[in-house]
């Protein structure tokens, strides 16, 4: 059972870390278009830098 | 690549048309330097509300074409909300330029200010947001301790390592709970306050006494704990009302971009002569206000000076411009057709059409009865059966079958567990969000939480005729028989006048039309044009001096223009107000699905006749006041019917506040829009058939969810009574329920059905826009 002593708190560790990157996707704007992001992946170029070649 | 979009994209469709330059841009909004913020040196952004983006295409095309503008460093779509950012150079591009480069490509955008839009509400659904963060994170991980306490039960777990993983659990539970529970705490201890209870008490009480106990029963190294019933609770509750937060907000910015797309300064004539722009709602009575061609009247007022055709479609039905001069009252909606007109507004208050319409409608609203939607409903009962079973079940332990205080606590807060609202909670959102987006698709928005569980009741349907049924605009009629050169000639006269008519006549005329110089436009009669072989008059009958008797064609009660050479007969054009393309469907779909479909219409007698004979619909009253209409919806209410009401005029919109549930096109008048409860893209009816299929699956999910909801109650309740319901059980029992109404809802995205009366929207554009975005804009 000791091994519980380090599982438990990786366990928690790697929960905080998916709840701190969720926080900051958030404030970050990530979830405000969630409609457009689904279109936006299938863009070939990136408007902001336009890129030729990439077909 | 973006031809892969042009397939589900509707091509934006203009409630007016739009060749405008910067000009232009400047007539409709004004001044535009309050929206602009400075964003450090040579940077400044704007940001614009747009109508018409609808898929990935459009994203594409907006922001290519912005890009391609010199100046312009950043532009960045929001698909979602229909809102766009843009960083430019001030020094180098205009505002105004940046917004006709839109209107070329047929997207309408008008500037709005974030900081006041989004005051307070973004917050409020970001704290939800996060709470449900908080509360998923904690929820997960006491699961995982729970589950290994579970198992650890049958096995052979050590007291002391059960009490540690509850310890664990109360450490993360504690203060989750606290942060994330504070939603549904503040809006219970609210509803306490105020002598009342709502779904929040039972709640929060179970929520806080399941944790209170647990930590009881850790500290005395008990075998089960409720850490993560409390808290997967919580998280299945904050899931609902996110998502109906999240409903809510949407239909809020659906309305607010609806009142901003119609936001217009207006000109207001100072008394030394300078023209300034001002806010509609800054203009007071006694003002002169200039109001040019083409524009739309925003005040109701007296005209002080010009003569002019206006078209009163919108307040009145009528389709024929109605000629005014100085003197004559007009009122706010209606736009001005033919000249400048200066107008002195007058007194707001009692006495002005739009007064006697907020008047009625308010009436109207009041009579109304409050409509109780169903989540609303069993709510309302649920709280208290609630709280009485839970009493029940512990005082019958406590003093009949004598049991432990302790004992008979746990048993009692398992009831309010097990009977707490999680499906119920989401039964009604999960469903209203996926209704909501389907609809958004079709280009409907719902303003209106409640909207469709009220359409889903509706036996009468009630349709205003000019541009409901109607797309609002003249068409030449006959035009195979007119004689092509004629038509040529008229049409290169009227291709200067802004005339309802003209335009028609121009449009008829098909391909480019040049309009000829030297046309003089007399206001409430028609044009002249002097050509090298003498003077052409194109008008009314009485403008041309043609007898009554003259006409050989039968009166149809249409609107003509007559059309004079020197030495030649007159020639009559006549015209009809066509129907929209789907408008026979849409009706026939409606009378198959066993509604009753009714025709009112401020509009003259034989043209309400005419127009209800062509579309099938048998019951119609023409020369209706919007009062007439707002007792004909009063009466059908009385007689016990549930009647929906479609119409965009000012006139309509007391008879939609009367009705049970009311729709309007986006092209509609603005208070029309406001007394609406769901709003369709202007260019096809099929929206009002595909809201009533929307909301009728709708509503059969949302009883089938609820009638889960019960049944589930139904097995775990009496288990609870009789004390069987352990954490494990309560655990599976809350998350198989919860998602069974989720995948029960979902079902409404999958199927099609709401397609069958779907009119392909034209495709043009769209598909070509690959790589040459912008060009012609330069």
């Amino acid at each position: 059972m000791t091994g519980l002593l380090y599982l438990i708190p990786i366990a928690l560790f790697l929960g905080v870390c998916g709840l701190g990157a969720f926080l900051w996707a958030m404030r970050s704007g990530q979830f405000d278009d969630l409609d457009g992001a689904a279109h936006r992946i299938l863009f070939d170029d990136d408007p902001a830098d336009a890129s030729e070649d990439r077909r | 690549m973006t031809q892969l979009f042009a397939g589900d994209c509707c091509v934006p469709v203009l409630t007016q048309p739009s060749a405008d330059g910067e000009a232009a841009v400047r007539d409709r909004l004004g001044a535009l330097d309050p929206y602009i913020h400075s964003v450090g040196a040579d940077a400044a952004e704007i940001h614009l509300m747009v109508e018409g983006m609808s898929c990935g295409g459009c994203i594409s095309t907006i922001e290519r074409t912005l890009m391609a503008i010199g100046g312009v460093s950043a532009a960045r779509v929001n698909l979602s909300s229909s809102r766009l950012r843009v960083v430019f150079d001030p020094g180098a591009v205009t505002p105004e330029h940046l917004i006709a480069a839109l209107d070329t490509h047929g997207y309408r955008a008008v500037p709005y200010d974030p900081v006041a839009l989004h005051a307070g509400r973004d917050l409020e659904e970001r704290k939800l947001l996060r709470a449900m963060a908080v509360a998923g994170f904690a929820a997960a991980n006491v699961m995982l301790l729970s589950v290994s306490v579970w198992a650890g039960n049958v096995q052979d777990m050590g007291p002391a390592t059960r009490t540690l993983l509850h310890w664990i659990s109360a450490l993360l539970t504690v203060p989750a709970v606290f942060y994330a529970g504070r939603p549904f705490f503040d809006s219970a201890l609210a509803a306490i306050r105020s002598g009342r209870t709502n779904m929040d008490v039972p709640i929060s009480l179970a929520v806080i006494l399941a944790t209170g106990m647990s930590l009881l029963q850790t500290l005395s190294g008990a075998e089960h704990a409720y850490f993560d019933s409390a808290i997967s609770l919580l998280f299945f509750l904050l899931i609902g009302r996110y998502l109906d937060r999240r409903a809510r907000g949407k239909a809020r910015s659906a309305a607010e971009q609806l009142a901003g797309l119609n936001a217009v300064a207006v000109t207001v004539v100072s008394p030394d002569g300078c023209l300034h722009a001002c806010a509609p709602a800054a203009v007071e009575a006694g003002m002169t206000v200039l109001v040019t061609a083409g524009e739309r009247i925003p005040v109701d007022g007296v005209v002080a000076q010009g003569r002019s055709d206006i078209d009163t479609q919108l307040i009145t039905g009528e389709t024929l411009p109605e000629a005014v001069g100085e003197g004559d009252a007009v009122f706010a909606g209606a736009v001005n057709l033919a000249a400048p007109l200066k107008l002195t507004v007058t007194a707001a208050g009692e006495g002005t059409l739009l007064a006697e319409i907020t008047r009625l409608m308010d009436a109207a609203e009041q009579r109304r009865a409050r409509y109780v939607g169903l989540a609303d409903a069993v709510s309302r009962w649920y709280a208290p059966v609630v709280h009485a079973m839970a009493l029940a079940a512990f005082f019958g332990w406590f003093l009949l079958a004598g049991a432990g205080w302790q004992d008979s606590l746990m048993i009692a807060i398992a009831v309010l567990i097990v009977t707490c609202p999680c499906a119920l909670g989401l039964a009604v959102p999960v469903v209203q969000v996926i209704a909501c987006a389907r609809l958004m698709r079709g280009g409907v928005l719902l303003k209106n939480g409640s909207a469709l569980e009220r359409l889903a009741r509706v036996d009468t349907i009630v349709f205003d005729k000019t541009g409901t049924l109607t797309l609002g605009r003249p068409e030449l009629r006959d035009v195979a028989t007119i004689d092509t050169e004629t038509l040529r000639a008229a049409a290169s006269i009227a291709a200067t006048s802004a005339h309802p008519l003209a335009k028609a006549l121009v449009a008829a005329a098909g391909e480019k039309i040049v309009a000829v110089d030297n046309v003089t436009e007399v206001p409430g009669a028609g044009l002249i044009w002097q050509g090298r072989d003498g003077e052409h008059r194109l008008g009314s009958r009485e403008f041309l001096g043609v007898p009554e008797s003259a006409s050989g064609e039968p009166d149809t009660g249409g609107p003509e223009i007559w059309y004079g050479r020197p030495g030649r007969d007159p020639v009559c054009f006549q015209f009809d107000d066509a129907p929209r393309p789907d408008a026979a469907r849409v009706i026939g779909a409606f009378k198959n699905a066993g509604l009753d479909v009714r025709l009112l219409s401020g509009d003259r007698e034989p043209v309400v006749a005419a127009m209800a004979h062509r579309l099938g619909i048998d019951e119609w009253v023409g020369r209706v006041t919007p009062n007439d209409k707002l007792r004909y919806l009063e009466d059908l209410r009385a007689a016990g019917r549930h009647p929906a009401m479609v119409g965009d005029g000012l006139n309509d919109a007391p008879a939609l506040a009367a009705a049970l549930v009311s729709l309007s096109p986006s092209s509609g008048a603005d208070i029309s829009r406001n007394a609406a409860d769901i709003v369709f893209q202007s260019n096809r009816l099929g929206g009002v058939w595909e809201s009533y299929l929307v909301a009728i699956r709708s509503e059969a999910l949302v009883r089938q969810n609820f009638a889960m909801a019960f049944l589930y109650n139904l097995i775990t309740v009496p288990l609870a009574v009789c004390g069987f319901v352990t954490p494990l059980i309560a655990a599976i029992a809350m998350s198989s329920s919860s998602l069974v109404v989720i995948l029960n809802a979902l079902r409404l995205g999958w199927t099609g059905s709401g397609r069958s009366v779907r009119v392909p929207s034209v495709k043009s554009g769209i598909a070509t826009t690959d790589g040459e975005t912008g060009e012609g804009i330069k």
